[in-house]
Order: structure tokens, then C-alpha cells, then sequence
């Protein structure tokens, strides 16, 4: 047979039969006939890498929520809020972090092509997302430049203090986002993972996390932009 | 094909080097006890600092050791520090970063958490975490004077407003900000390994309840420490960056005019209560869970309402999630507000019942063994009971207005969240001691330890809630503050004394862990309680990987005692079939 096998098919070659059923080898571990049932352990299943992101994920919104509340309470309370004028430079920022979500999932389909070329597609998406998720940590650390160059600092007004703050602990999130694709990338190109399982649990839980980094950055600038 | 049997117990081998097994230990048991002992240092830490305003409060003109006449500063800075040393690195560490980390692999059937790198990191950011907070005693001016719940502005201004609140207070929030971070490591770990590493048939309703309390807690821990992360980086910012989250326009601090303006102090209550009720339950939840799982077992008979105990867990958390304004009536919130959150904060007086009354209908009819640990279980449900009864009287806005600022109040929160809590770690100690170390603790020096810890926590505690109704107002270093106090001061002599009987007692646990860890009688066999859970079937102290390279099958419920028919009075969750004792033909 010389068709390539199916992504299914990849996940049971690398897992094995399911060999469980009863282990009838009671008192292995000193039960006697206390009859036991145990049986081989499978291994940790990649999953988990996936699991866990939606759970910090949960966090993180929490996180960003608390930030948020207190922006509207602050607002809503002081009387000394001044808007200032947002550098037009954060658009470009948006638009290359929302393309770099698109990158990521071109990357993604490449990657469950069972065809080998579809590996090199996969690597050249996957380094182009982490080029552009660069690139927006530059914008908006220019967006800072500018900002500070038209004399608005972190201190100057409450308004200034939440646009800070909230760009300031996103790109701390993203910048650990361009973390993790590197070392995906780093293990992905050394063979590291040791179940193409394995590789596809961490690409599916670094493009969660950075689908909702992404997300999460439209809903800040429309709070920040809007509720200037 | 290559079976992942030998590839899974290859990547688990035990580690040989010492500090790779005992110090950066990746293993969840060797976390554990980390943990347990981080909490342990950090008890009697805790306990010493009540100690020297226990003996100012009675004798005020006593020079005391380390501290000389204590000032009514030093008192704020000893009660502050007490105060977050005991929510933070007792209660919210041992029962469920100690007990859970520990325990929650091996009664779910796994061979470790599902992160355990992470879980390394976690218990090292918390010990980190813990000597930053340690440092604020040894800084200039001291520690910070503003009360564990550290109220903006006092908290936010800098040394101008008081000793302690410079260094001090920001080591305090830099200190709380790294204990968050590793919450929220720990609550993702436990989270996770809950729902993706149980073992086969070990379907959520089949958890031990200990299992369910650890996972409801870190879903609580995973929302309310990112919370409180965020309000330390706007507080951190406040102190250090100028800019005005928490302080307000035209303070007046010691004769200077403070530059800020516009910003709110309630918003920090709100941040700060939003994650701080939760933690409540962050201390409590776990001592539940123990506490069903040890009734149950040491009554011999199934827990009461297994179903109902989780869903009232959950509703706990669910309701706890929306009650922090009831401690914020006195912030002069709308009444309606108010009796929005006082609503929302008596109906969780439901679900807590529901637990009492099922706990009470396990023990009914029960043949009961009294060992340690079933008699702190017992104690637990008596401090649970009268610790939340006063709960339902604060609930109220019209009844807390008067009390809030009173002792009634530090009678409420230390029975129902610290002596209750510590009660159910207390009975988890003495239960799990021996699969732990492999050693019994001395069950007759656990009795005395009970029976004076038990009576003295009333002793300390009952008089506190008269003298609060009699109206003496919390916060004070003694009662030659106002004279209407003074005739308080025999009271305070009497719940002194009683709290030196109880710090005493609590020496002789300290003894009896010590020794038995050297000199306990050994265990005679790997379930010594005749219990049900998985931890009983392995070793006692259990092997690196928990199973040895097996896995488990769960067949049944946790708590199934008692079974008619089975030759035994309890039948463990992994066995397949209940075998019916052979018919005698008498009957």
C-alpha cells in the first residue's frame, strides 16, 4: 500500500493498538489476592499541553477583566480623565497581528497535509507568524515613542496609565507567545517531539494562545480607542 | 511497535542526584511535602506574631523579647503580618498546594501532576514569594501597618502615611504578586491533571470528595489570584510610578498635600475583595473535602449524599464568586447593592448546610472509630457550624454596620477560616501521616494535642464574639486606648492565657510529628484505616512513580463501605467484583 496514511491513521501507528483490558496479574503490587486491576500505564497524553492552555487562557481574561473593570470604575469615577490622541501607527500594529492569525492558521492546514511538502509549508508560515508577531512588538513599542515624544507619559493622566499598562502586559503576553513558537519551531526542526501527536498538541496550544492574543488585542484597542 | 508501556516508565524513572530528588524535585509527593513544611515554618511564624500581641493585649506594659514596649505601630505591623502570613502561606498553601499536590495524582490513579516542571516552578515562586515577604520585618521602617487587606490609600502613598508603609508595603505587594503567579501555575497543574489524567473508570463522579475540593479550589485560585495580580501591578504602580488608580485628589498626610488625584480606594476593595472572598473558600474547600473523606471512612459507612456534597462544593464556589461586596458595607455602597450582595451571601448558608446535614447523616447510626484525625474531622464540623453561624448574622448589612469594625468580626473569620481550615489539615496530617512516611503518629499525643487545641480555640474565640457584640472595636493595641475598654481587659487576660494553652498544645504536635517520623510504630500494612481510595493500595511511603509503570482500573464509588454481601466492611475502588460472602444456610 502506498498511499500516504491519514492523520488517523498517523495517530495510531505512533500510539499502538489499544492493548488494555483487564491486567490479571493481581499482587504485583503486594494486593495479594486482594485481585487488583491494573494494567500497563499508556503515556501521558499531549493533550494536556491543550487542556492547560485553556485553562490559563481563563486566567489571562480574568487578568485583562480586572484591568478592564478598573478602567471603567476609573473613568466612570474621576472627574480628571483627558483623552489624547492615539498614534495612527496602532492600526498598522492591528492589522499585522490580526494577518499573523492568519499566517498561523496557513501554517496549521500545512500541517495536516500527510504530503512531506506540506511540512516546508508548515515551517515557512510558522517563521512568518513569528517575524510578524516581532514586528508588532516593535510597533507598538514605537507607539511608546511617539507617545512620548508628544509628551504623554505613563503618569500623565489616567487615561495614559491604562494605555500603557494594558499594551504593556499584552505584548509581555505575546512576547511569550513568539517565545513558544520558536521553541516549537526549534524542537519541530530537531526532530524533537517524539509522537507527530506530540508536535501537533504543542502547535494547536501555541495557536490557541495566540488566536486569543490576537483577539484579546482587538478588544483592547477598541476599549482603549473608544473609551479614550 | 514499540509499546508506550516501556516508554512511559523509561521517561519516569526517579530521579538519583539529592538535589534533583529533593530539592528542584519534580516529583508531585517531594512537592508536597515541600509545600507542607513551607507552611509549617510559616504557621509558627504566625503563631509567634499572635503570640506577642496576645501578651501585649493582656499585660500592655510588659517589655516583650525582639520588640521592647510595644508601640501601637509595631501592633499594626504584627497584626498585618500575621494576618498574611497565615491566609497566604498556611492556609491557602498546605491544604491545598501540600495535601493536594500529594494526594490528588494518586487518588485519581496518575503517576504524577500533568505539568511537573510547572509544578516545581510553583513551590518555588511561593518560597521565593515567602522570604520577599519575610525581608519587609528587616527593611526601614519596618512591616507594613495596613492589615492583610492593605486599604488604598494608607497601602499606596509611600512612607509618608506611616512605618512600614514604604519599603515595607512594597515588599508586601511584590510579595503578593509572586504568590499569585504561582497560584495561578498550581491551579492550572491541579486543573488540568484533574480533568485529563484520571485513570480508567475513575469518571468524575467517582472522585474522592478530596479530589473534587482540590479541583473546584484551583478553578476558585485560577480566577481570583489573576485578579489580585492585576491590583498589585495598579497599587505597585501607584507607589512607585505616580501615576492614580487608588488615591484620591487633595489628601492631606502629614501636613503635605499629596500630588495625585481622582483616583478610587473603593476600587482596590472591589479588586482586592474580588479575589479576597474567593480566598475564603481557597482556605476552606480543601478542609471539606478531607474532612468528608475521613468521616466517611473512620463511620465505616458511605459518605451521605455524595452528589450533593459536590454540587454544594460547586455552588460554594459559584455563589463565593459574587459576594465580596458584603465586605464593603461599611464603603457606603447603595442600599440596594447591598442587599443584592447580603442575599446572594446568606444563600450560601444553603449549600453549607447541605454539607453539615449530610456529614451529620453519615455519623448517624455509624459504628464511629475515633481515631486523631476522625476526632479533628468531628472538631471541624463543630467549628464549620459555629464559625458560619455568626456568618449569617454579618451577612446582613443592618447587623454588620454596628459590628464591622468590632471584635465579633475577628471571632467570625478566625473560626470559620483559620481554625476550621487548620482543623481540617490537622486531620489530614494524622490520616495520611502513615502512607506519607510509612509511621503512625502517636494516636495518645494526638488526643492531648485535640483535646487542648479543641477547647482553646472556643476558649480564645467565644469570649471574642461577647466583647465584639459589647461593642470593643478590632485593630486596637490595647484597651488603654479609649476608657470604655477598660473593662474589657479581664477578658483579654482570659482569652490570653487560653491562647498560650493553645500555642503550647500545638508544641506537642510539633513533638509528635517530629518523633514519629524517627520513632513512629511502623505500619503493619499498606491500609491501615481499612480505607477505600486508591493512595491505600500502594506502598506506604509510595515509589517515585506512584504506580509502578501501572495503571489502575476503577470499577466503583469512592466511599463504599459497608457493602451487604462483601466479605469485608469496605470494598477498595479498584477491585472488579464485590465477592458475596459464601451463604451459611443459617440464615
Amino acid at each position: 500500500m502506498t498511499a500516504k496514511p491519514s492523520v488517523e491513521e498517523l495517530d495510531l501507528i505512533e500510539t499502538g493498538p489499544d492493548t488494555s483490558g483487564p491486567d490479571d496479574s493481581g499482587g504485583l503490587l503486594g494486593f495479594g489476592d486482594d485481585g487488583g486491576d491494573f494494567r500497563p500505564a499508556t503515556p501521558r497524553s499531549p493533550q494536556v499541553y491543550v487542556t492547560g492552555i485553556w485553562i490559563a487562557l481563563a486566567s489571562i481574561l480574568m487578568f485583562f477583566m480586572g484591568l478592564t473593570s478598573s478602567f471603567i470604575v476609573r473613568k466612570g469615577l474621576g472627574t480628571d480623565w483627558a483623552p489624547f490622541t492615539l498614534p495612527p501607527l496602532l492600526w498598522v500594529n492591528s492589522l499585522v497581528l490580526l494577518v499573523s492569525s492568519g499566517t498561523l492558521e496557513l501554517s496549521r492546514r500545512a500541517l495536516r497535509d500527510p504530503d512531506p511538502s506540506g511540512r516546508t509549508v508548515y515551517r515557512r508560515w510558522w517563521h512568518v507568524t513569528t517575524a510578524l508577531g516581532l514586528v508588532f512588538l516593535i510597533g507598538q513599542l514605537a507607539v511608546w515613542q511617539q507617545l512620548r515624544a508628544a509628551g504623554v507619559y505613563l503618569a500623565s493622566n489616567p487615561s495614559s496609565s491604562f494605555f500603557y499598562l494594558m499594551t504593556a502586559t499584552h505584548g509581555l503576553h505575546l512576547l511569550g507567545g513568539v517565545l513558544a513558537l520558536a521553541y516549537v519551531a526549534a524542537r519541530s526542526r530537531r526532530s524533537e517531539f517524539e509522537l507527530w501527536r506530540a508536535e501537533r498538541a504543542a502547535v494547536t496550544a501555541t495557536a490557541t494562545y495566540w488566536h486569543f492574543l490576537s483577539g484579546l488585542w482587538v478588544f483592547l484597542f477598541l476599549l482603549l480607542w473608544l473609551g479614550r | 511497535m514499540a509499546t508506550e508501556a516501556h516508554h512511559a516508565a523509561h521517561a519516569h524513572a526517579a530521579p538519583t542526584g539529592f538535589i534533583s530528588k529533593y530539592i528542584f524535585s519534580k516529583d508531585h509527593k517531594v512537592i508536597g511535602i515541600q509545600y507542607i513544611a513551607l507552611a509549617l515554618a510559616a504557621v509558627f511564624v504566625g503563631m509567634f506574631l499572635s503570640l506577642l500581641m496576645r501578651l501585649h493585649l493582656a499585660w500592655p506594659a510588659l517589655h516583650l523579647p525582639l520588640v521592647g514596649l510595644m508601640t501601637p505601630e509595631q501592633y499594626l505591623a504584627l497584626m498585618t503580618m500575621h494576618g498574611t502570613i497565615m491566609v497566604f502561606f498556611v492556609l491557602t498553601t498546605a491544604p491545598q498546594s501540600g495535601f493536594g499536590n500529594y494526594f490528588l495524582p494518586i487518588q485519581i490513579g496518575a503517576a504524577d501532576m500533568a505539568f511537573p516542571t510547572l509544578n516545581m516552578l510553583s513551590f518555588w515562586f511561593t518560597f521565593v514569594s515567602f522570604v520577599v515577604m519575610l525581608a519587609a520585618f528587616f527593611v526601614a521602617g519596618g512591616a507594613p501597618i495596613s492589615g492583610w487587606t492593605a486599604y488604598a490609600p494608607l497601602s499606596a502613598l509611600g512612607e509618608i502615611a506611616g512605618p512600614g508603609l514604604g519599603w515595607g508595603q512594597s515588599l508586601w505587594v511584590i510579595s503578593l504578586a509572586i504568590f499569585s503567579g504561582a497560584s495561578l501555575m498550581g491551579a492550572l497543574n491541579f486543573i488540568t491533571t484533574t480533568l485529563d489524567l484520571r485513570t480508567r473508570g475513575m469518571s468524575l463522579m467517582r472522585m474522592p470528595l478530596t479530589c473534587w475540593a482540590w479541583f473546584i479550589t484551583a478553578i476558585l485560585a485560577l480566577l481570583g489570584f489573576a485578579v489580585l495580580l492585576a491590583a498589585g501591578i495598579l497599587l505597585l504602580l501607584d507607589r512607585h510610578a505616580g501615576t492614580s488608580f487608588f488615591i484620591p485628589g487633595g489628601l492631606l498626610v502629614s501636613d503635605r498635600i499629596i500630588d495625585h488625584k481622582g483616583g478610587s480606594p473603593l476600587l482596590w476593595q472591589h479588586l482586592f475583595w474580588f479575589f479576597g472572598h474567593p480566598e475564603v473558600y481557597i482556605a476552606i474547600l480543601p478542609g471539606m473535602g478531607i474532612v468528608s473523606h475521613v468521616l466517611s471512612t473512620f463511620a465505616r459507612k458511605a459518605i451521605f449524599g455524595y452528589r450533593a456534597m459536590v454540587y454544594a462544593m460547586g455552588a460554594i464556589a459559584l455563589l463565593g464568586l459574587g459576594v465580596w461586596g458584603h465586605h464593603m458595607f461599611m464603603s457606603g455602597m447603595s442600599p440596594y447593592s447591598a442587599f443584592a450582595f447580603s442575599l446572594l451571601t446568606m444563600s450560601i448558608g444553603v449549600p453549607s448546610a447541605i454539607k453539615t446535614f449530610n456529614w451529620i447523616g453519615t455519623l448517624w447510626g455509624a459504628r464511629i472509630r475515633f481515631s486523631t484525625a476522625m476526632l479533628y474531622t468531628l472538631g471541624f464540623v463543630s467549628i464549620f457550624v459555629t464559625g458560619g453561624l455568626s456568618g449569617l448574622f454579618l451577612a446582613q448589612p443592618a447587623v454588620d454596620i454596628p459590628l464591622h469594625d468590632t471584635y465579633f468580626v475577628v471571632a467570625h473569620f478566625h473560626l470559620i477560616m483559620g481554625v476550621a481550615a487548620i482543623f481540617g489539615m490537622f486531620a489530614g496530617t494524622y490520616f495520611w501521616f502513615p502512607k506519607m512516611f510509612g509511621r503512625h503518629m502517636s494516636e495518645g499525643l494526638g488526643r492531648v494535642h485535640f483535646w487542648l487545641t479543641f477547647i482553646g480555640v472556643y476558649a480564645i474565640f467565644m469570649p471574642m464574639h461577647f466583647i465584639g457584640l459589647a461593642g470593643h472595636i478590632r485593630r486596637i493595641p490595647d484597651t488603654s486606648a479609649y476608657t470604655s475598654l477598660g473593662v474589657f481587659q479581664p477578658v483579654h487576660t482570659f482569652m490570653s492565657i487560653a491562647a498560650f494553652i493553645t500555642i503550647g498544645a500545638q508544641l506537642i504536635f510539633a513533638f509528635n510529628l517530629v518523633w514519629s517520623l524517627v520513632r513512629g510504630k511502623k505500619v503493619a500494612n499498606d491500609n491501615p484505616w481499612e480505607a477505600t481510595t486508591l493512595e491505600w493500595t500502594i506502598p506506604s511511603p509510595p515509589p517515585h512513580d506512584n504506580f509502578a509503570g501501572l495503571e489502575p482500573v476503577i470499577h466503583r464509588g469512592p466511599y463504599e463501605f459497608a457493602v451487604p454481601g462483601a466479605d469485608k466492611d469496605y470494598v477498595p475502588q479498584h477491585l472488579p467484583d464485590v465477592r458475596v460472602a459464601p451463604a451459611t444456610g443459617d440464615d
